[in-house]
């Protein structure tokens, strides 16, 4: 059956902040932050959800992350979801947007005959909006970024609204493509009830003990995780090695200026705008 | 992120001893698939789960749209009855959320949760749009077919209702029956082994509804209740929406006028039980909804009041200083935390009368408990109704009252509120109808037995706590004795309203006393509420005894400056 692909990702929930949310070293604290479902990932499984109702293909959704995102995984099982991968492995950790997207890709791949991969717009915690496209050109498919509405969908074509930032551009795009969402685009649905009690006692493999694992297994509660091995990746190109970015330092900025300073919409304008943010918030390391 | 399911509402939930009934409607927990529940432990989490997601969808998607659908209400054209586009997306998210079955069977695509899991998803949709609960609650009618409708019956119409895809009406008030329901006399006629309604009926909540249970007077020449049978009847050409009300609140829902045109129905269960049996199965249901009801509107009424006190300021300060206002609060917080309590047991209760119901139709001998179950449950429905739906009135009152000019403004949300209170005290039995129905427990004792236990509760911090409670018990029971003493029936009903208010307080009490004493945080909720209760039980205690004095036996005689 025809496969749509939803890329998840659990990340800290950056919208409601309590407590000590930043480490003193500038990093986010984890452990203080409830763990969410990203949410326009949430949006990118609704139009999954929608159009999958529409055509008949099957809607699966991915995730790479630590065993605990197993959640987000068992979220979309209550929301309809028909299939839902776990990719981890320790060596996936401090993966950059470009191991990420070797990563994610090659499971889109492994999963074969995939006619519309979609992921949310972007992160709430990295916020680079870059792992969709990024899929895109390693799986080769065509891609829409920012898609603000679903106009129309059939069986060989799309037609999308996308944010163009200065206008809306429609665009009409035949399958497979790869699609990033906005929160515009629609609202996601809620967990169904009676999928919340079919799913509610999913798990991973190690959730379960021996005489409870044949249940599971009967009952389709295991969720099926895929390692680096499993895929049969390039170590090399996963993880902190398979990522070029290094951030060289953190640094908690507090902005505390109050104040509101006008430029003229003009090239000097812009030119003294860049210089004051330039003197004001960059440092120079000598 | 505004989620309705809250702490007060997770304690009370939590104080429920759900066990027998999870046990009951699980079988025994013995199922290990993924549609039953394998463990008490597995069905709270469930649970747990069911009522924060609907309390996400309440506070999220419902809220939202509630002033739109008050704005717009419903329209009839062409015959055709429309809801507001925002209750039909309500009503399209609840489905999709598969709520609309809740406490259907899962052979027909509900969920078969407790009525008191139920309960608390009613009153939380009330909260975020009280006009919404009148469709969501005619799940009662699927319920009832459940109960009494054939194999055939269910099988046909229960999985239309589990998805959403039909909605339900139960038509039993005429323009000259209301309070009354003896008088019923929409015509149900007997032809050929079929049967055909013939006939008006009035004020039917949805009744453009596809599927319609119906009260006809089936024995053609009798007058009283037992000659009424109750019946199916699904949507036809020959039923006739002739009107829909323009009422002064809830306008989510339509209320209509239907005209029977020899429409074709089937029984169900037994002729001539239409009224005393399912009537009032049917009945306690939609009285226990709109006790839900009545409480998520008060709750939203006190949310709404100390937002307001707390960004209005006055006299140089936010007025929820003021002592005049937060009396207000004060009473309000009490009176709804009790009430939760009150409402949450009902729920319970009603619970334990099924499982029984269930029982002793399985052939079990459970008369007995069956006996006391539905007793319970027919003591604290119209219990719970008479104080919660006085009580979301006056929260609506006092919470527009509070917002000063502006509350009377369509701009803030407490005058919908006060709009939407005001038909709870009234349909499905008015206040005094409740009063009727409950008065009954406490004179035969049932209510006497159901206090026993305040006596004998093993407190320590809250010690002379319960024995004021126990105090304000006898003194409430002297009061029932010393009308009782009485041989004129009419001081009987004149003084049972002040006897009702005083047992309500004390049941509340009784539950509420353990509750404190668990939860710490909780005491001094407690303690103005039994301050507040003291002085009511003395002034109602007062007021029957001055009653007694002034007028005893010829309390008749009140009547008589407005007879014309």
């Amino acid at each position: 059956m025809k496969k749509i692909v939803v890329l998840a990702k659990q990340v800290p929930d950056t919208a409601n902040v309590t407590g000590d949310a930043m480490k003193p070293d500038g990093t986010v604290n984890r452990a203080a932050l409830p763990a969410i479902f990203n949410p326009e990932d949430l949006n990118a499984l609704e139009m999954g959800l929608s159009i999958g109702e529409k055509l008949g293909f099957e809607v699966h959704v991915v995730t790479m992350g630590p065993p605990k995102a197993v959640e987000i995984l068992k979220h979309s099982l209550y929301m309809g979801a028909d299939n839902v991968w776990l990719i981890s492995d320790r060596r996936f950790a401090a993966a950059d947007t470009l191991a990420t997207s070797y990563v994610l890709a090659e499971a889109v791949k492994k999963l074969g005959d995939v006619q519309l991969v979609l992921a949310g717009r972007q992160a709430i915690d990295g916020d680079t909006a870059q792992v969709g496209p990024q899929v895109a050109e390693k799986i080769d498919f065509n891609q829409v970024t920012y898609v603000t509405e679903l106009k129309e969908v059939d069986v060989d074509h799309v037609v999308l609204e996308r944010d163009g930032e200065t206008r809306s551009e429609t665009i009409r795009t035949g399958f497979p493509v790869l699609l990033t969402v906005t929160a515009e685009a629609n609202t996601p649905r809620f967990p169904n009830a009676a999928r919340m009690l079919q799913f509610f006692r999913a798990g991973l493999e190690s959730d379960f003990d021996e005489e409870s694992l044949k249940i599971a297994r009967e009952n389709g509660w295991v969720v099926p995780t895929w390692t680096l091995d499993d895929m049969g990746l390039d170590p090399e190109r996963c993880g902190l090695s398979g990522s070029p970015t290094k951030v060289h330092k953190i640094k908690s900025i507090t902005l505390k200026g109050t104040d509101l300073q006008l430029f003229n919409r003009d090239k000097t304008g812009i030119q003294e705008m860049v210089r004051n943010i330039v003197k004001d918030y960059v440092e120079v390391e000598r | 992120m505004s989620n309705y399911y809250n702490s007060s509402r997770k304690l009370h939930f939590s104080q429920l001893e759900l066990e027998p009934v999870v046990r009951d409607l699980e079988h025994e927990f013995k199922s290990k698939g993924a549609d039953s529940l394998g463990s008490m432990e597995e069905a709270l989490t469930w649970y747990d789960m069911l009522l924060n997601n609907a309390g996400e969808i309440a506070g999220e998607f419902i809220a939202p749209r509630a002033e739109a659908v008050d704005e717009k209400g419903c329209k009839l054209e062409d015959g055709t009855v429309s809801w507001a586009q925002e209750t039909q997306e309500n009503m399209d998210m609840l489905a999709q959320s598969g709520y609309m079955g809740a406490m259907l069977e899962r052979r027909f695509g509900g969920l078969a949760m407790p009525v008191s899991v139920n309960n608390i998803i009613v009153e939380m949709i009330s909260q975020a749009d009280a006009s919404l609960m009148n469709l969501y609650g005619l799940q009662d009618i699927a319920v009832t077919l459940q109960k009494f409708g054939t194999e055939e019956q269910k099988q046909r119409v229960l999985p239309k209702f589990a998805k959403g895809e039909v909605s339900g009406a139960m038509a039993l008030t005429e323009p000259d029956a209301g309070s009354d329901l003896q008088a019923v006399s929409l015509k149900a006629i007997e032809k050929d082994g079929k049967w055909y309604l013939d006939g008006v009926k009035r004020f039917i909540t949805n009744g453009s509804g596809d599927v319609l249970l119906v009260l006809a007077r089936s024995e053609a020449g009798t007058t009283s209740g037992r000659g009424l049978s109750m019946f199916l009847c699904e949507k036809s050409p020959e039923i006739v929406v002739r009107r829909i009300e323009n009422k002064l609140g809830i306008h989510g829902s339509p209320t209509c006028e239907l005209q029977f045109n020899m429409a074709p129905a089937e029984l169900v269960g037994k002729r001539k039980f239409g009224l005393i049996k399912y009537v009032m199965s049917l009945m306690n249901g939609a009285r226990l909804a709109v006790s839900a009801q009545a409480l998520g509107i008060a709750q939203a009424a006190f949310e709404e009041a100390v937002e307001y006190a707390n960004e209005r300021e006055q006299f140089g300060k936010r007025i929820v200083e003021i002592p005049a206002v937060y009396q207000m609060l004060k009473s309000m917080q009490a009176e709804i935390e009790t009430s939760r309590a009150l409402l949450y047991q009902t729920g319970l209760a009603v619970d334990m009368m099924e499982i029984y119901e269930r029982k002793a139709k399985a052939g079990e001998k459970v008369k007995t408990e069956l006996r006391a179950a539905t007793a319970l449950a027919d003591f604290l429905t119209p219990l719970s109704k008479f104080t919660i739906s006085e009580l979301a009135n006056r929260a609506a009152y006092d919470s527009l009252q509070i917002h000063g000019g502006v509350g009377y403004m369509k701009d803030f949300k407490v005058e919908r509120l006060l709009r939407d209170a005001r038909i709870t005290n009234i349909y499905e039995g008015t206040t005094q109808l409740q009063v009727v129905a409950a008065i009954g427990a406490l004179v035969k004792g049932l209510f006497e037995k159901e206090m026993e236990e305040v006596r004998s509760m093993e407190l320590t911090s809250l010690k002379k706590e319960q024995k004021e409670v126990i105090s304000l018990l006898d003194k409430t029971l002297s009061a029932i004795a010393s009308v009782h003493e009485m041989e004129s029936l009419e001081f009987h009903d004149y003084t049972a309203t002040y006897l009702v208010e005083m047992a309500s307080i004390l049941y509340r009490l009784k539950l509420y006393l353990p509750i404190a004493e668990q939860n710490p945080d909780k005491r001094n909720i407690l303690k103005f509420f039994l301050m507040e209760s003291d002085a009511r039980i003395r002034y109602l205690e007062n007021r029957i005894f001055h009653l007694k004095e002034q007028y005893g036996e010829n309390i008749d005689r009140l009547k008589d400056d407005f007879l014309k």
